[in-house]
């Protein structure tokens, strides 16, 4: 029998044995904690640890389990909240009160739940990896569609009728080509760090539209894209992904809250559980899967989280969803890498970061993903990912490292966010490389003129951004009326467009239609007021009309079902323009 | 009778090493008695096979390779605790020290606590009022919160702590249930001191717990004392069901001794020295603040931190920033002009204030009044900065508006009086007032309805004219 030769906090050490292999889940110790092997050597094998190792002794048992460390993926993972490892915390609350100790053992998915089962195979079937061979009903919204496992292919000698079954009843058998049999139930276990095969990737052409202005008209993400949102505290990286969380277009959310504070996990679950889905006219947590990790909570799962979270993704991609992942925040998954790195006695790269940091972080992002599914159907992963910069410099490896990797930044600004304009997204330092791919998407879906439209707005900021220079320096007084103009309808873009509230009952979510008519509208207002001015108006007089108020207000005045006020509005631009 | 080891393999810093023990748990308490006949305690934290490596709370003076005895306890730092801990002091490990003897335990607990199941967190919503305008009305406390004050030194923060204590207490409905839990952490010992008075003149001292940690004392017990201090409030509040209210100043300290005791144990530096897992440290003492679902009672936490050389990027404040819910930044130009308390605004936040304000809470009008606030004065930080190249003079009227309203928002919504506590609606009224001082169409963020009621250009001017706030 193998038995821990050395304690390191997490890091736990077995010496002289072969037994284990990479990757493996272990059970370590008298009260079976859950760890992983990260090294082997001849002479030692490092495993770490995913719960707390007080109280554990040398020569305490360390047994393996032949499998790496794996999620078991089945019905009953939506709606729920797990840890880091996947075990669900409603039930460790059930079991050990308020507080997690240690050691603690539960199933990952309820096995007593009855699931109404409908087989879409019959014996005798040729099956195939990936192959949908029996659906439930998982909640109001989400039907979840049993799958072959990948690498199976063969015939069916047995299927189960139609009925109520458990994630652990025995439905179908499959025999391989070997004749080997295999029983199939609701569930299967998958490896967290090995990413689910798919049948090709497919390019990359809708937007996940999230309803953020910012976002959808300036920065706009797309379905299986990768983003990027830096911050430092309290420029609300929390506040943005919650909102889109809630509001984005995806089928499912898999929200990971890696190494952030429980109140906020608190948070999601009241406020996601009272939210109703404007799409579905269901709660939100009915396509939500939480994954909370909470800082205190250990930092080895933590690590683990992040994988977790992307494998439940992917499964249910396979199904055929476009998924969303929240990760909050991978810094805390990248601190977790150099902790156990530092107890390790690795040779830090920067900061103390271990070198293999892009790699993984490459690994990871890689994940996200617009594909056809083994099953022929259409699938997507699309990843956000919060990232906590120390200090707020973005020049930390963390936020170098994920910006080579993401497609999409979402620079959040503490001046921004200190003036309280919320989404703090800095629209000099952000950028989308996705507006190319999704020009064709706005052309036929919105209007053939949001993308010049949007390409003018940004064009507008940008002069704005230059001529701030000057009156940081001289004062806007001096500027000529065209300028003036300039710095004007910046403002109201700034205002008006950019800010968004999310407390606000029309505003927190506005669709792409408003989104183009608030633009085209802001730029109607430009270009008439510039074509007054050259016609000799002065620009002050307009001012006083109050036209420019009236615009910024557009957002609250002008419900999203009512986009024909947007005429009206217009109207009284060319009235208070013209002077008429 | 448990195995003595004699003597030691290794003293360095405050680790020392043994060799050839047996059954050594991670973690685990050892008692090493000297030669002298003194007693000391120590904590293993690293065991390679017979080999164990520990922490002398008291430090290793006097420790040799040859005088020791040590005895294995074969459990973790527990603390002893019952209700009788109310109004002791106790020492950084949490022994008492006052004189007045042990504790007879109710219950052993250990230090380390359990992290708290999100599921089972109540989601904090009930303001506390600390009759701080500024606090009240831009960062409000909300119970169950963690919200630290960054300080820097010679700046006000143990009076605004103490100021919170005596107001919030007497803002508390009943009284009864509510206790402090002090713990200071390489304190000087006249900031203790201060504490401790204060205290006692607002007739709190019975309802006190301190840990004192002074800035003598030995650094390894500077790492025990928030965590004895935080396990006994947990106690008082999910056991006993009382509000609790945790000082921990200052945390800069705590933080020193953790990277003083990470670089004798040889660990490989991350930022400034300080180890790698400064966050999950830190976040294991943070995340011990909360409700839990179906306990009377809460833990909220305010920890004190210094900031050096003022740098809200020092690793310190930063890995702070991003685990307590907001904090309150002192600033010294404004302590410099004779404002007290001298809060910074723009950089200091409550994330938990916007679902504790507001009807039903504090009053319906409360987040237009503090949003504006902030509006108006970012823009006079931009009026200011623009006054410093041009002058002031050159200024269009707007600007010079928002430099007039920052004048007054600095002078009488900021400062207020030590022993000043305003109600929640005098404090918002006033900000109506101040923000009056400002063009009516200035005030972007609220809705023509709430301004028709509460725009009074009026009522700036008279508390502009005559000095006195009028609070109704």
């Amino acid at each position: 029998m193998n038995t821990v030769y050395s304690i390191n906090g997490p890091v736990v050490k077995v010496r002289d044995t072969s037994d284990f292999s990479m990757l493996e889940m272990v059970y370590v110790g008298k009260d079976e904690l859950i760890g992983e092997v990260i090294g082997v050597t001849a002479q030692e094998t490092t495993i770490q640890v995913y719960e707390v190792t007080t109280g554990m002794q040398p020569g305490e048992p360390v047994r393996g389990t032949g499998a790496p460390v794996s999620a078991v993926l089945g019905p009953g993972i939506i709606s729920n909240i797990f840890d880091g490892i996947e075990r669900p915390l409603q039930d460790i609350a059930a079991i050990d009160g308020a507080f997690i100790s240690a050691g603690i053992r539960v199933e990952n998915l309820d096995g007593r739940r009855k699931w109404k089962v409908t087989l879409k195979v019959a014996e005798g079937d040729e099956v195939t990896g990936g192959q949908i061979y029996a659906v439930c009903p998982e909640t109001s919204v989400i039907e979840h569609r049993c799958l072959i496992p990948p690498y199976m292919a063969g015939k069916v000698t047995f299927a189960a009728p139609d009925g109520e079954y458990t994630v652990n009843d025995h439905i179908i058998t499959v025999a391989d080509g070997n004749g080997e049999e295999h029983e199939l139930t609701l569930c299967q276990k998958w490896a967290i760090k090995t990413p689910r095969p798919f049948a090709r990737r497919l390019p990359i052409d809708r937007p996940l539209v999230t309803g953020q202005r910012v976002i959808d008209s300036v920065f706009p993400i797309a379905k299986g894209g990768t983003a990027a949102i830096p911050g430092g505290f309290g420029t609300g990286k929390t506040m943005t992904q919650h909102q889109l969380a809630k509001w984005c277009d995806a089928d499912i959310i898999v929200y990971i809250g890696c190494g952030e504070r429980g109140n906020e996990m608190t948070q999601v679950l009241e406020e996601f559980s009272g939210l109703i889905d404007p799409k579905t006219n269901r709660p939100l947590t009915d396509r939500t899967v939480l994954i909370a990790n909470t800082s205190n909570m250990p930092v080895a799962a933590c690590e683990a989280s992040i994988y977790t979270g992307i494998t439940i993704a992917e499964y249910y991609r396979d199904m055929g969803y476009h998924i969303a992942i929240m990760a909050d925040s991978t810094s805390r998954w990248a601190e977790a890498l150099r902790e156990i790195s530092g107890r390790l006695e690795e040779m830090p790269a920067e900061e103390g970061f271990p070198a293999y940091l892009p790699s993984r972080l490459a690994a990871f992002y890689e994940r996200a993903s617009y594909v056809e599914t083994l099953c022929g159907t259409e699938g997507s992963v699309t990843v956000i990912g919060a990232v906590s910069p120390q200090g707020s410099d973005f020049s930390e490896p963390v936020t170098q490292n994920t910006k080579r990797f993401v497609r999409c930044f979402w620079a959040l600004d503490k001046s921004l966010a200190y003036e309280r304009h919320y989404p703090a997204i800095n629209w000099n330092d952000s950028y989308s490389e996705y507006t190319d791919d999704l020009t064709g998407y706005y052309y036929d879906n919105v209007d053939k003129e949001f993308m010049p439209c949007r390409q003018r707005i940004a064009a507008m900021l940008s002069a704005e951004n230059k001529l701030m220079e000057i009156v940081k320096l001289i004062g806007s007084d001096v500027l000529p009326d065209d300028q003036k103009l300039v710095i004007e309808t910046a403002r109201v873009i700034r205002v008006g467009f950019l800010q968004q509230n999310a407390y606000h009952k029309d505003d927190t979510y506005v669709p792409l239609e408003k989104q183009f008519r608030m633009m085209s509208t802001i730029l109607k207002l430009y270009d008439e007021a510039a074509a007054a001015i050259a016609g000799g108006r002065v620009f002050s007089d307009i001012q006083a009309t109050g036209i420019f108020d009236t615009v910024v207000k557009m957002k609250y005045d002008i419900p999203n079902d009512r986009p024909e006020m947007f005429h009206e509005l217009q109207a009284k631009i060319e009235q208070a323009v013209r002077g008429e | 009778m448990a195995v003595q080891y004699l003597g030691l393999k290794e003293i360095s810093g405050s680790l020392i090493a043994l060799d050839h023990v047996k059954d050594v748990a991670y973690d685990e308490v050892a008692q090493i008695k000297l030669s002298d006949g003194t007693v000391r305690t120590g904590r293993v934290v690293e065991v390679d096979g017979e080999r164990a490596v520990l922490q002398v709370f008291e430090g290793t003076n006097g420790l040799s390779l040859e005088n020791t005895r040590t005895t294995f306890t074969g459990r973790p730092m527990e603390m002893a605790l019952s209700e009788d801990i109310l109004g002791r002091v106790f020492s950084g490990a949490g022994e008492p020290i006052d004189g007045l003897g042990d504790i007879y335990a109710e219950k052993y607990i250990d230090i380390n606590g359990r992290p708290l199941n999100p599921v089972s967190r109540s989601y904090p919503r009930n303001y506390i009022n600390t009759g701080i305008s500024s606090v009240d009305a831009l960062m409000t406390l909300i119970r169950g919160q963690k919200l630290p004050i960054f300080s820097g030194s010679g700046l006000p923060h143990n009076k605004l702590a103490v100021q919170i204590v005596r107001q919030a207490k007497i803002a508390d409905e009943t009284g009864s249930d509510f206790a402090v839990v002090f713990a200071a952490m390489g304190a000087k010992n006249d900031v203790a001191d201060y504490f401790r008075r204060s205290f006692e003149e607002s007739g709190v001292l019975s309802r006190v717990v301190m840990f004192l940690n002074l800035s003598d004392d030995p650094i390894i017990e500077r790492i025990l004392t928030p965590k004895c201090a935080l396990t006994a409030a947990e106690y008082l509040a999910f056991e006993k069901n009382m509000h609790i209210l945790v000082i921990l100043t200052d945390m800069t300290s705590y933080g020193e001794a953790l990277r003083e005791f990470s670089s004798s144990k040889g660990e490989i530096p991350a930022r400034k020295g300080y180890p790698g897992y400064l966050y999950s440290d830190l976040a294991s003492l943070y995340e011990r603040a909360g409700i839990v679902e179906g306990s009377e009672g809460s833990v909220t936490q305010i920890p004190i931190l210094t900031m050096p050389n003022d740098d809200i990027t020092h690793p310190m404040p930063d890995l702070t920033g991003y685990i307590t819910e907001g904090q309150i930044v002192l600033d010294r130009s404004l302590a410099q002009k004779g404002i007290y308390p001298p809060v910074s605004v723009l950089p200091s936040l409550s994330r938990l204030m916007k679902d504790g304000i507001g009807e039903g809470y504090t009053r319906a009008d409360h987040s237009d009044c503090a949003n504006q606030l902030f509006a108006a004065y970012a823009k006079v930080q931009d009026a200011r900065s623009l006054a410093s190249v041009i002058g002031e003079d050159e200024l269009s009227p707007l600007d010079k508006a928002y430099m007039h309203f920052g004048e007054l928002f600095e002078k009488y919504f900021l400062g207020q009086g030590f022993d000043e506590d305003r109600t929640i609606d005098q404090t918002l009224d006033l900000g109506w007032t101040i923000l009056s001082a400002l063009p009516r169409n200035a005030l972007d963020r609220v809705n023509d309805r709430l301004l028709d009621e509460k725009y009074d250009p009026e009522a700036a001017r008279r508390l502009e004219e005559t000095g006195v706030i009028d609070l109704g």
